[in-house]
Formats: structure tokens, sequence, C-alpha cells
């Protein structure tokens, strides 16, 4: 009986994290496109001060509402980092690391008041950094689950969109598409995934699995639909696979080995890819440089030589 | 000296340090680099426990060393097979911390007094109690010493190749053409951020050593043109956020790191609105200035 | 026969995945001033790089007076283009042109008066004199030129290259900056510069070395800067015809 309760617990808690692998693994791709791989791990440390001042003014750990802090911290994240870029002359990178590190700084702040009431002591906040899947209940799961596929289906309606969106936006604005209207989608979309991945993954590492799918997938294929649904696909495959070896010791962190698999994942299509892979790349190099020399081999043979020095 | 005296002196070497170097960081473009490199020495610290089995500094600097040009020659190396640079840095960072982490907490953990949770917040509040004496000195605490130590190599080669930095950050194209070794410059650099960024840890932490790296330098970018007065402020803001974020720290009893990293942000959102020349205030006073194109 | 200032050899670069320069060979003499012409993509500025060794070379080899780069560097100026730096970089005017002494003031060492001076004197030929206190960022485009011109000077060089000194300036930093050019060349130095103004190419420069992936031709500017050698040029390859068009048609209405 019990060891049947925990055996569902664990596949809920799998499908979960599979399912934010994929979520993350599609809406990366977007970020991938938009040059933003690091704005998911600036609005992941950013959410950290959300969550810890939704659990004080609630005073109980009720997961939805903490996700409504951290989509709340990180989006005035993302509102600075904006804002500063805008509005001087510094760098959006220097913008990010700035907000990502004070806003975090601010988390911990709030998190070491939290962590003093009674209620605080015993909630598991501290899970919040580096993510601990096992510790997530039913209810969890299911706010989880829900949102994440809420959030791959707004990726797939609006999937011709997302496509002029990213690769022609004047041509997307020019056919009646608003560019304003789809950031704000994106950003949406994307402080989503960040707030439901950094129960199981972490803050410190759901940048991650938004970041490392949609780079391996690019090494597979050039069409954007398959690069979807490829970086979907290892985003689930290490999500699942990183829970499952996560179980195996006590107080083993989730997120850690989610990323080392999403790693692994890369390292292979980094080296195999049928794109760019290193083994392609080289021997199209080396087919380069002999067809170069064959060529002058050629010409050396014939009479016309096409350029001619100066006197 | 008193408790609270050490934690000061401590904390203002962290600005100290932090505020040098930040200034090369952002005029090179390579903020999200210490974010990357201040995750990946946690990787180094662990290594280097796991051969050696103990916790000393030098060690620790060593390992943090190794595991900061790590990370930046794989970044480095993504990107020359045309990984965009922010995709290249988040695959490099998450993956190396993330082994730290599994290390940290399969092997090493259970007999190590290294836990994840003191290298990522720091905790300033314990540096008094673990002294060491040095000749001459006298008694003085180790992170303390260490930080020392980093601060001075960090001044140290600022002043000794200054203008190398500052040609290398302006223009590495004319660098190379003129015979300096960029790429050797580079790698130095990368070296200098994780010293800075190891010595900090003790007292701030992994996460909370970037916002000091950052923040005071992109607060004095605001105020001045000029590169050695972007320096002196940088470093002048790195202390006074550190002692006004302990100072915050003690007032509401709460993480001084986290307060340090805060305060950062204070000293930011200040320049951020009475800056004269970039400020948001002097931008709704004075109309903004014609730009000659 | 005197020995080539520059000596190309079967140069070939690629950027990404195609190659963008193949089978480059050419020479060029002492005291003249060449124009790199070429449609946008040609590998006019990747040229320059490759020669320099900024820009890895797939294969073939570039001597300059008969050495290799690295042996001959510190008699080579380098003004790349201008956009290629941040000029927010919180530096004055006359720090900029001390820079290009960097190389022979040496590790270890401070610029000292004698460079400064060495640098002043470069901006009042560039006409940048006034400017020597100025940030840099209160610079128009034609002061950021100047400046950077200024900066090569500096460095006392024999060959100078330069990528689009005049794209973007104004008439009288133009016209400037063609003086110190002829200048150069009056005192026995080689000039190389990229350049995109096919209107001006025939006051400008005595030798054209026209390029599009490789050299189509190569020699004095009467006798090179021709319209059948600029169709060739621009409209040889349907593939460069979208970007070079307006050129063609020009070099037809020539």
């Amino acid at each position: 009986m019990w060891s049947s309760l925990m055996m569902s617990n664990v596949q809920w808690v799998l499908i979960s994290t599979m399912i934010l692998g994929v979520a993350a693994g599609t809406i990366g791709c977007i970020a991938y496109w938009k040059k933003q791989s690091l704005m998911s791990d600036a609005l992941a440390h950013a959410a950290l001060p959300g969550v810890v001042i939704a659990f004080l003014v609630l005073g109980e750990k009720n997961l939805f509402v903490l996700m409504i802090g951290a989509a709340g911290t990180a989006l005035a994240g993302a509102f600075f980092i904006q804002w500063i870029r805008s509005s001087t002359r510094i760098t959006a990178d220097t913008a990010m690391g700035m907000i990502l590190s004070v806003f975090y700084g601010l988390g911990i702040m709030l998190l070491a008041i939290a962590n003093r009431t009674a209620s605080g002591n015993q909630s598991g906040l501290d899970s919040f950094i580096f993510g601990q899947a096992a510790a997530m209940v039913r209810s969890d799961v299911m706010t989880m689950l829900s949102l994440a596929v809420a959030v791959i289906l707004i990726v797939l309606i609006l999937f011709k969109e997302w496509k002029i969106y990213l690769f022609d936006p004047q041509f997307a604005q020019g056919s009646g598409l608003s560019l304003r209207g789809m950031d704000v989608i994106y950003t949406t979309v994307l402080v989503t995934t960040i707030v439901i991945g950094i129960q199981a993954v972490g803050v410190i590492l759901i940048a991650a699995l938004l970041i490392i799918p949609s780079v391996s997938a690019r090494y597979w294929t050039q069409s954007f639909r398959t690069m979807v649904l490829l970086s979907a696909a290892f985003g689930g495959v290490s999500g699942a696979a990183g829970t499952l070896i996560s179980t195996l010791g006590s107080g083993w962190p989730t997120g850690p080995f989610i990323v080392v698999t999403a790693a692994s994942l890369f390292v292979l299509s980094l080296i195999f890819g049928k794109e760019k892979g290193i083994f392609i790349q080289y021997w199209q190099h080396k087919a380069r440089q002999k067809m170069l020399s064959q060529q002058q081999a050629d010409r050396q043979l014939g009479p016309n030589r096409v350029e001619e020095g100066i006197q | 000296m008193t408790y609270a005296g050490w934690i000061m002196i401590t904390a203002s070497l962290v600005g100290l340090s932090c505020g040098l170097i930040g200034v090369f960081l952002i005029l090179r473009k390579m903020a999200m680099m210490a974010d990357a490199i201040s995750h990946t020495v946690l990787l180094g610290i662990v290594s280097a426990y796991l051969v050696t089995q103990e916790l000393s500094g030098p060690h620790m600097l060593l390992g943090a060393i190794l595991a900061g040009l790590l990370t930046a020659f794989l970044v480095q190396w993504l990107q020359s097979l045309q990984i965009e640079h922010h995709a290249a840095m988040g695959i490099v960072f998450t993956t190396l911390f993330a082994i730290g982490v599994i290390l940290i907490s399969t092997a090493v953990g259970k007999n190590a007094h290294l836990d994840v949770q003191h290298a990522l917040m720091g905790e300033i509040t314990f540096i008094p109690f673990k002294m060491i004496s040095l000749p001459l000195i006298g008694d003085i605490p180790e992170a303390t010493a260490m930080l020392a130590f980093a601060c001075l190599i960090v001044l140290f080669a600022v002043i000794i190749f200054y203008k190398e930095w500052k040609i290398t950050s302006f223009d590495p194209g004319l660098a190379a053409s003129l015979g300096l070794p960029v790429l050797l410059l580079h790698y130095v650099f990368m070296s200098l951020v994780s010293v800075t960024t190891v010595a900090s840890f003790d007292a701030v932490g992994a996460i909370m050593v970037v916002a000091m790296l950052i923040t005071p330098a992109a607060s004095a970018y605001l105020w001045t043109d000029r590169l050695l007065v972007m320096l002196i402020l940088s470093s002048s803001f790195g202390v006074i956020s550190a002692i006004v974020g302990y100072v915050i720290a003690a007032w509401i009893d709460t993480s001084i790191s986290g307060s340090m990293a805060f305060a950062t942000g204070l000293v930011f959102l200040i320049s951020f609105l009475l800056s004269p020349k970039h400020g948001l205030i002097a931008g709704y006073v004075r109309p903004a200035k014609p730009i000659e194109q | 026969m005197v020995e080539p200032v520059v000596e190309v050899k079967n140069l070939a670069a690629s950027y990404r995945k195609n190659i963008v320069l193949r089978d480059v060979n050419f020479c060029v003499q002492a005291g003249t001033l060449t124009g790199i012409i070429g449609p946008n993509g040609a590998g006019k500025s990747t040229l320059l790089k490759t020669m320099l060794t900024l820009h890895p070379a797939l294969q073939g080899s570039v001597k300059f007076f008969g050495l290799p780069f690295k042996k001959a560097q510190k008699r080579i100026g380098y003004v790349p283009q201008r956009g290629s730096v941040d000029w927010d970089f919180p530096t004055d005017v006359l720090d900029v042109v001390t820079m290009g002494l960097y190389g022979q003031i040496g590790w270890l060492r401070r610029p000292k008066r004698l460079h400064r001076e060495k640098a002043y004197s470069a901006l009042t030929q560039t006409g940048m004199a006034e400017y020597a206190e100025r940030q840099i960022n209160q610079l128009s485009g034609g002061q950021q030129q100047r400046v950077f011109l200024a900066r090569a000077l500096v460095q006392d060089a024999d060959l100078y290259f330069m990528d689009e000194p005049l794209a973007g300036v104004d008439a009288a930093t133009e016209r400037a900056i063609m003086n110190i050019l002829q200048q150069l060349k009056a005192s026995g130095k080689t000039v190389m510069v990229v350049h995109h103004d096919l209107q001006t190419v025939k006051d400008y420069f005595d030798h054209v070395l026209l390029l599009n992936r490789t050299v189509i031709r190569h020699g004095q500017t009467d006798q090179v800067f021709t319209k059948e050698h600029l169709a060739q040029t621009y409209g040889g390859t349907m593939r460069w015809m979208r970007e070079g068009e307006s050129h063609v048609v020009f070099a037809h209405d020539e």
C-alpha cells in the first residue's frame, strides 16, 4: 500500500519534470532566436525574492501563490533590465548581471528573515535554490503540469506567428502582427516556464533547461519546426532522466542531474550533429582545403593567370 | 580588533577588489562572464578538495583559477564553433556548476565542511572565528588574509598592466596589430576574476559576488568619462556598499552577504537617478543633449 | 627589381561556412596609394584582417618587406573601421592616440611626456589638436575617424592599412584625410585603403585593387579602373548583383 503510493508520487513527479522539460525546450528555441539566452538566467534569479515575499505575506507555502510572487519580481527584473538599457549607456549584459545578483541578494536577505519564523524554517523554501522535485506534493504537481501544458499550447497555437516574429519582424509588423503584443506573450510565457521550473530545478539552474536543449537541437536541423520538436524532446528526456537519477540517492538535488543530462545530450549533438557537428565541420574543412589546392593545381597548368602584379 | 571591525575590513576588501576588476569586466562587455565564473569556481573548490582532501586557502585559490580558466576556455571554444556568446556561457557555467553541486551532495559533502548553502550564500559572520597567525601582522582571520592577498594581486595587476588593460578593452584589434598578446591577457584577466571570486567566497558567496563585481562599476560608469576616476569611484562604491550592507544586515538581522548585494543595488539606484550626465532626473531637467553625428 | 612591400600568395580565407577569399595574389610596391574596391561581401575587410593575422587564413602566405607579419609588425599601421570600437569607453582623444604607441612603449612602462607630445602632433596633423582633451563619446563620426587616423600616424609606420576611413564622414574630414594620405605617399610610405565610393577612385588612388572574393584586376588606376573591369567585379556573378547594383549601374554610366 505504502509503496504503491510512493510509486505513484514518483511517477507524477516524473511526468511533471518531463513536461516541464518539454515546455522549457520549446520556449528555449524562441529565446535562442531572440538571442536572449541568459535573460532566462537573470529572470530566474530575480524570481527568488518574489517567492519569499509571497510566503511572508501569506504565511504558508502554497505553490500557486509563490509562483505569482515569483512571476511578479521576475517581471519587475525584466522591466528594470529594459529600462536601464534604454535610458543609459549601460549594456544589456551588465544590466542583466546587476539585476540578477541584486535581486538574488534581496531574495537571500528575505529568506534569512523567513527562515527565522517557525513555519518558515520548516517550509523548505531553500529548495527553491537548487530544486527538489521529490519534495513536491500532488497539488504542486497539478499546478505545474497545467501551467506547463498551457505554455506548450500557446507556443503551438501561435506557431506561425512566432516564426515571422523571430525571423522577419519587419514583415510581421507589415502584415499586421503586433510586435509589442508578441513581446508581451513571449515574456509571459518565458516567466511562466521559469516559475514553474524553479520548484523542480531551482532558480540557479532553470536557465540551463531553457538554453541547452535548443542549442543541442540546432546541431541536427535547419528547420525551425524540427528544431522546436527536437529541443522539446531533449528537454523532456533531460527532465525525466535527471529526476530518475536524483531519486537514487537520499537528498540528491534534482536540478543538477537534469542539467548534467541535458549537457550530455549537448555534447553528443556537438560532436555528432549532422548540421554543424565537429565531425562534419572537420570533414568539410578538409574538403575545402583539398578543393582549393586542386583548383590551384589545375590553374597552374593553364596559361591564364587571373591577376596582374604591378610593374 | 573587534568582531564587527574584522567583518567591516573583510567586507571592504571584497568591495575594493571587486570594484577594480568590475570596471574592466563591464568595459570588456563581459559582465555575465563574472556570473559564469562565480558559479564554476564552486567546481574548482570541490575538485581541489577531492584531490588534496583538505580545505586550505592556496588549494582553493588554485582550484578556482583552474575552474575559471576552464570556463573561459570552454566559452571561447564553443563561440569559435559559432554558438552565440550568451548561449555558450549559459551552457558552460550551468553544466560545470551542476557537476559541482552533484559532487558536493554525493561524494564530498558527507565528510567535508563544505556545503552548497555556505558556498552560495557566504557567511561572513563566521569569518572572525577562524583566525590564523601571520608573521609581522599577528592574528588575522584566515578569510581576511586571503582577501587581502587577492586584493593586492588585483591592485598590482591593474597598476602594472594598466595601459594593456585599457587598450585590449577599448580596441583589441589595434592591440593585436601592435603585437600585444590579446588572448593571453584575456586569460590572465579571467584568472584575476577567479581569484577575486574565490577570495570573496567566504564573505559573500558565489552569486552575490557578481553584484559586488558588476554593480559598483556600472554605477561609476554613470558618473564619469575617465577610466582612472571610474576605477576609484567603483572601488569606493564597492567599499561603501559593503559597509552599508553590513549595517542594514545588523539592523534588521538578516544575511550580511544578501544585504551587501542589495546595498550595491541601492548605490546603483541613486546613481541612476542622480548622475549629472546619465541620470534620470538630469534627463528630465535638461533636454537630451544634442549628439553630433 | 625592388622587393615589394606587400606580397600576397595564394591567400584564402573562410568566414563561417563560406570561402570569402580564394587565390588572392598580388604585390604592392613602396610609395603607392592603393584603393581596394569591390562590392559588399567581396571580402575587403576580411582581406585586411587576414593579412594582419587578425583573421585565420585557410592557406597561402603574406609577406611584408619580405618578412612574415610578426617580424614586420612594428612597421605596419592598421586603422580598423570606426564602428569596431565602443566610443562610450571612458577615455579622451589624446589617450586614444597615445594607444598607437603602446607597442613601442613596451611592457611595464607608462606613456611619458614625449609620447603625449608625439600624439599631440599627430592630432595637429589631422586637425584635431583642439579636441585633445575631449572625451571620445562627444565626437562626431568624422572626428572619430580623424582620431583613428592620428592614432595610425603616431605609429610612424612604413605601411598603412585602412578599412573604410572615408565611410560616413563629412566633406571636410574626407579632404583632410586624403591630404594626409597623399603626404604619406609623398614621403615614400605605402598605403592600402578599403574604399567604397567609385566616383572618387580616380582622384584619390594611383593604384586600384578590384576585389570580389579574389583579385579581379590590380594595377595602376588609369589602366585598371575601367568600365568593363568594374562590370566584371560588380556584375560578374549574379550572386552579388543585388548588393552591387547601384555600383554596376554607375559603372555603365561612366
